[in-house]
């Protein structure tokens, strides 16, 4: 418990960082800040709304204390300010909207690359050395090393424009209209199946890695030896003595690696036009809308702050040496 | 240090992750020798197709495909090395400070540190680099270098703890060396593979970070570089029109880079640490015998 409760307050306090950093980084440039925030808001935004989305991001006459007080009162109760590209919808709508197909499209990706990512590594740990260790360890240690958009574009180009096998931009048929109809889900499967499977691609080499390094690292304990002298199956001691121990650290490892991911997603989105968050922080960088980008940075901190402390709580039911303390 | 690099010589995939980083320096800094034409300029018609006079083909305004491969290797280097030896630098500090201080130091530079690696970081930097405008490859350099230092310091902390406990260390400090020298000279040696994993492994992230803020139009488009290789052929539509020679020559040149830097850090891995080895059977033999001996 009091674990968790000393990892709640760190992440409190890096999630004001980021906030900090989105107050400082206009003030901090040479110009006028309003200037440099909203210079393109004149065309889309009237007068009133201006001044609101001024106060929200505390431009108001006062010590610059004052003003970083305001700004943070704005963000903890929910007010990222007004989207200037989409006006008139607010930031937190136009991201909340993206945040479900970005969400299914990690969670997926993330599912699919974790699970064969260990299997693999799993595998190749125990046949340490083999024709499979060498090719699947040596190939994952490559994939880790290819940018996203590489294998995002190399997959839209073959399977998307070359072959036609799937469609080459959106999350669904733009001619159908959001229902549970049989006919819209299947749509929207049928339009993440290129992404999910460039994502898995550019996460699973990680796991391999991580999985096959501790493992290995593991497989010389006593224990192990133990379990094979007692006569279990090679079976037994490789899933249920070793592996069980070397997931702990990936698990942990889970959590560092999430901000990859959100990263490859963000490419992989924009690579297929698909409107997650990454799509959306693109166009709004393409139009300046520095409201939406600025409140991309909290929204995607948050995630990975509440992924980070999913990972924590595992990790409690997972170890429970960490349970007594 | 010097098994370290007799280890590597005699390993396989270090020996071709050499080789493929030589050819990439080597066609880099040849680059005017290997083409006569300016990458910046249009020397051609529009998206013509590889032939002998553009071996790679030409962009859609009628630039060299080929010549900005070579010229762009330029940038992704310098951007690469710079950028990793800045990360690198600052995470080595950081953790042997951390490690070996101990106390408030510690403290401070831990929490430092695990904010820096739970706040996104390619969210941040487009934030960052939509401030300043049009990055170009030294300010990409400077800013990746500050942000994604965390990951190194913490690892080097780790190890630098372990080694604090050990007999050479306690000598030098009964002997009175000052803090410095036991950092520098006594615990920094014995980090040698620790921060070359590190290094390495900086650079492909500096390489493949910089093209991605660059495909997504965050850098200076006047640059030569493979990023913005990129960005101008999906914004001229290369794919859908066909041009194929105009993404895909900077896709394989990210990913020949990133494979060669790759190999490299697996083979420095390897050879630090006997166990994770693969090799031949006689090696493999070797490896489990010495595991064996290690734990009996």
């Amino acid at each position: 418990m009091v674990f968790l409760l000393r990892r709640l307050c760190f992440y409190l306090a890096a999630f004001i960082a980021a906030a900090t950093i989105n107050f400082f980084l206009p003030r901090l440039l040479p110009g006028d800040p309003i200037q440099i925030m909203f210079s393109s808001a004149g065309s889309t935004l009237s007068p009133e709304n201006l001044k609101a989305l001024k106060l929200t991001f505390g431009f108001v006459d006062a010590p610059l204390w004052q003003q970083y007080l305001t700004y943070l009162g704005s963000i903890f109760t929910g007010d990222l300010g007004m989207s200037i590209k989409y006006f008139p919808l607010s930031v937190t709508s136009v991201l909340g909207r993206a945040l479900v197909w970005t969400a299914g499209l990690m969670g997926t990706a993330t599912l699919i690359s974790f699970t064969l990512g260990t299997t693999l590594g799993i595998i190749a740990a125990w046949r340490r050395g083999s024709k499979f260790d060498v090719i699947f360890s040596v190939s994952a240690i490559v994939a880790t090393s290819v940018p996203a958009m590489v294998t995002s574009l190399v997959a839209l180009y073959f399977f998307g424009f070359t072959l036609g096998w799937f469609p080459t931009g959106y999350a669904a048929n733009p001619a159908l209209d959001p229902a549970f109809s049989f006919e819209y889900i299947g749509s929207v499967i049928y339009h993440a199946v290129l992404p999910i499977i460039t994502l898995s691609l550019v996460l699973t080499g990680g796991f391999v890695v991580t999985m096959r390094n501790n493992m290995i690292n593991l497989l010389g304990e006593d224990y192990i030896t133990m379990g094979r002298a007692k006569g279990l199956s090679d079976r037994t001691v490789m899933f249920w003595y070793a592996a069980r121990n070397a997931l702990l650290p990936t698990v942990s490892g889970l959590a560092i690696a999430i901000g990859t991911i959100l990263g490859g997603s963000l490419v992989t989105e924009v690579v297929f036009n698909y409107p997650g968050l990454g799509n959306t922080l693109y166009h709004a960088i393409l139009a300046r809308d520095y409201p939406v980008i600025q409140g991309q940075l909290l929204i995607m901190t948050l995630a990975m702050l509440t992924a980070n402390f999913i990972v924590d709580v595992s990790y409690v039911l997972l170890d429970p040496r960490l349970r007594r303390a | 240090m010097k098994n370290v690099i007799l280890g590597l010589l005699r390993n396989k995939k270090a020996l071709t992750g050499l080789l493929i980083l030589a050819i990439i320096v080597v066609a880099a800094l040849a680059a005017p020798l290997l083409t006569g034409f300016d990458p910046a300029r249009r020397v051609g018609l529009p998206h013509q197709p590889p032939s002998a006079d553009h071996w790679l083909g030409t962009t859609r305004i009628g630039q060299d495909v080929f010549a900005r491969l070579i010229y762009g290797a330029r940038t992704s280097l310098a951007v690469g090395f710079g950028a990793g030896f800045i990360i690198t630098a600052v995470g080595t500090i950081m953790g042997i400070a951390a490690g070996y201080k101990g106390g408030k130091i510690d403290e401070a530079i831990s929490f430092l540190t695990n904010m820096v690696l739970v706040v996104p970081n390619l969210p941040l930097l487009l934030v960052l680099a939509a401030f300043i405008g049009q990055a170009s490859p030294l300010v990409i350099a400077i800013i990746l270098g500050g942000t994604s230092w965390a990951w190194g310091a913490r690892v080097t902390r780790a190890e630098t703890l372990s080694i604090k406990q050990k007999d050479f260390v306690k000598a030098a400090e009964m002997l009175g060396e000052p803090g410095w020298r036991i950092m520098a000279a006594e615990i920094f040696p014995n980090l040698v593979s620790i921060v070359g994993i590190n290094f390495i492994g900086s650079v492909v992230f500096a390489v493949i970070t910089e093209a991605t803020l660059e495909f997504l139009g965050l850098g200076d488009p006047q640059t030569v570089s493979w990023g913005v290789m990129l960005y101008s052929a999906q914004n001229a539509s290369a794919l859908q029109v066909g041009a194929w020679w105009d993404i895909l020559t900077p896709c394989f040149a990210l990913v020949f880079l990133g494979t060669g830097l790759s190999l490299l850090n697996f083979a420095i891995d390897e050879v630090a640490n006997p166990r994770l080895r693969t090799g031949n059977s006689l090696a493999r033999w070797v490896g489990r015998t010495r595991a064996g001996e290690g734990r009996l």
